[in-house]
């Protein structure tokens, strides 16, 4: 038995704007008989280009249904491009969540919703869709659609793949390619956070650059000293100079000074600012 | 809300006779049936009693008679068994609808150095008995395959695959957990070695099983320790749940001809009123070789689970093979091995009967099934007004 929110029971059990407009504006349909899901939406825009009026049908489960009338819900007034800001992660959210296992139809709802405005943008859908290469051939999962739901969802695992593309839920035997997939997004992902910390960094004044420092040193390099038996303290901080003293096992450590430079200096040069260098100043010398 | 059980072969109702006959071993009668004093020693006369209702129902002696946990237990007991007492034997023969307590054992013990050949069955669910015939060998350690499918209900032909496994001296495994207590069992003229009985299935609660062993089977206990259940099955008796099995059986051999006859009635009239009145609508498996209790079919253009909430909220209680209601994406195992149409493989919804069911229930579901089948289908983009007219 799911767990569903007494949204999603309400929207499937009286599911808005169910139907087909005659003449629409855009047509969008995704997924099929075969793969157990299927949605197909219909809207007609007014004179300022925002969406008028939506319908929807759909093929599936209680939360397909419930993700579909709520995604005609939220789009309603919107002029496309807001439309097209809407992810599967709001589609859920406006439910007030679905189980794991179900993301896959609030991303169906925003993948008929893309496909919809195309259409109506005179793009070549049939293109469009099959764009990229297929991973998961029981799903006709494309590494594009993996790709994006990994991103925007910061998808960490082949399961949470599975739950919000499907791809991976048959066969199994593209596991590892999605393993690959998650792989190389998250490194996209994480450097561009880097990227955006840098450029962030270099507005710093001092006042932020010293609580960013504290913010690295406490959340990220800490917990794994104090995992190690060792500890870290700030001592102080000079312009671009971080006094740092080591605790517990790490100051017997042979390695402590590549604990200083490789892991701190590194980190946060990193994540605050190339000029910073990391000193370690010896118990002695701070008592 | 009334609630309208038609979930039995997932499980069923404890009979309040059974409950009854279980209570004074919770509190009264709490010994430990392997004591020395009399206080627990009485209860081994429970024991044996329950021993021969189980016996009885099946056409089986005490001394074959195990009690274990669970049929899943039974079913691991069985195969393990086999393949420890012919370790030379490498190759085990299965059935690609078996319950998953066949099923993943027999994967599992396929990536783990045996040869496994997976029996696949027709349109109906049936099994072809010539690929039986052509898959066992003499290096077959162990036959597994159901008495009867828990999805459509189709009975297998195990008297004709157990002749076949004795000519080829492979030993023969039967999960009954859906069979014993809805139809007729007589393990006296039979060629099964080994088969598995589930309480929870025939009206006894969940928590006890049995596996019944041919006298002059060759057998490796699976949980070993203690001398219980003559040193093939370990724990200590547990014995509440084992007097529960025994009144469960002898109330099945009671109400025998009531399941095969006013059950049966009422799963026929349910199966007739559906593909009667609501179109497009397909009956799974065979409909001659069928537990008296079952029916599954499948409404084609729309998903079980949608079918099953809308259900739930009427207070029926049903179940699906869809791939929704599982949290897979594929429909059940079984649908597929059957090539049931991807127009209805996920819209299959299993109805399954026990003597606790009414006249007035089945008419209370043919009532309200068609509108609920109706309005999911109006949300479907698959579904065709003209389809109506076909039934």
């Amino acid at each position: 038995m799911w767990e569903y929110s007494d949204k999603v029971k309400d929207h499937f059990n009286n599911p808005r704007n169910v139907g087909e407009i005659e003449d629409p504006d855009g047509v969008g349909e995704v997924g099929s008989l075969a793969c157990g899901d299927a949605l197909k939406l219909t809207f007609k825009l007014d004179k300022e280009g925002r969406i008028a009026d939506v319908k929807f049908k759909t093929f599936g489960c209680g939360s397909a249904i419930a993700s579909s009338s709520a995604l005609t819900e939220m789009i309603k007034g919107k002029t496309l491009d807001e439309a097209l800001k809407i992810t599967n992660k709001d589609i859920a959210d406006y439910l007030d969540g679905l189980p794991e296992e179900k993301m896959h139809c609030s991303v169906m709802g925003r993948e008929a919703l893309e496909a919809a405005i195309a259409n109506y943008k005179g793009e070549d859908l049939k293109k469009k869709s099959t764009e990229g290469k297929i991973v998961c051939n029981c799903f006709g999962v494309t590494e594009q659609q993996i790709a994006r739901a990994v991103r925007e969802n910061n998808l960490k695992t082949v399961e949470q793949v599975t739950n919000y593309t499907k791809a991976g839920g048959g066969c199994q035997s593209c596991h590892p390619e999605i393993e690959k997939i998650i792989q190389r997004v998250q490194k996209e992902m994480l450097a561009k956070e880097i990227e955006r910390r840098k450029l962030e960094g270099k507005k710093l004044t001092n006042l932020q650059k010293i609580m960013k420092i504290q913010e690295i040193i406490e959340g990220e390099i800490r917990p794994a000293l104090i995992r190690d038996g060792g500890d870290i303290e700030i001592v102080d901080i000079k312009d671009n100079k971080v006094y740092v003293a080591l605790r517990g096992k790490c100051t017997a450590c042979p390695s402590s000074q590549i604990t200083v430079k490789g892991v701190v200096e590194s980190k946060l040069k990193e994540f605050v600012s190339e000029d910073i260098e990391v000193e370690e100043v010896k118990s002695e010398e701070v008592f | 809300m009334k609630v309208i059980y038609v979930d039995n072969n997932a499980t069923t109702k404890v009979a309040p006779e059974v409950v009854e006959e279980m209570l004074p071993y919770f509190t009264e009668l709490y010994g430990n049936a392997s004591s020395m004093h009399y206080f627990g020693g009485q209860l081994g006369k429970k024991i044996i009693e329950a021993r021969e209702r189980v016996g009885a129902l099946i056409g089986a002696d005490t001394s074959e008679i195990i009690f274990t946990s669970c049929g899943t237990e039974s079913d691991s007991t069985a195969i393990f068994s086999a393949i420890r007492a012919f370790p030379e034997k490498k190759h085990i023969v299965t059935t690609r609808v078996e319950h998953p307590a066949v099923l993943n054992l027999c994967k599992y013990l396929a990536s783990n150095g045996y040869d496994v050949t997976f029996i696949g069955v027709n349109r109906e669910g049936m099994l072809d008995i010539e690929e039986v015939k052509n898959a066992i060998t003499d290096n077959t350690a162990i036959v597994s395959v159901m008495y009867a499918n828990n999805e459509t209900g189709v009975i297998f032909p195990v008297e004709e695959i157990g002749q076949i496994a004795k000519a080829k001296g492979a030993l023969f495994h039967c999960d009954a957990v859906q069979a014993v207590g809805k139809i007729p069992i007589n393990l006296k003229k039979s060629t099964i070695d080994m088969l598995s009985i589930s309480g929870h299935k025939l009206h006894a609660p969940k928590g006890i099983g049995v596996l019944y062993v041919r006298k002059g089977t060759k057998f490796r206990p699976f949980l070993m320790g203690g001398h219980q259940e003559h040193g093939r099955r370990a724990g200590t008796e547990n014995v509440p749940y084992i007097v529960g099995l025994g009144k469960a059986c002898e109330l099945a051999l009671q109400y025998m001809d009531d399941e095969n006859t006013r059950v049966k009635y009422l799963r026929d009239k349910l199966e007739e009123g559906i593909l009667k009145n609501i179109p497009r609508t397909l009956l799974n498996g065979n409909k001659e070789h069928r537990l008296p209790n079952t029916l599954s079919v499948s409404f084609e253009f729309i998903e079980g689970e949608a079918i099953l909430l809308k259900l739930s909220d009427l207070g029926i209680c049903a179940s699906s093979g869809s791939a929704c209601t599982s949290g897979s994406l594929e429909p059940s195992h079984v649908l597929r091995a059957m090539g049931v149409p991807f127009t209805a493989a996920h819209g299959s919804i299993r109805f399954s009967l026990s003597r606790y069911n009414t006249e007035e229930e089945i008419d209370y579901i043919l009532e309200h099934l068609p509108g609920v089948i109706e309005g999911i289908r109006d949300i479907s983009p698959f579904w065709k007004k003209e389809y109506k007219k076909a039934v």
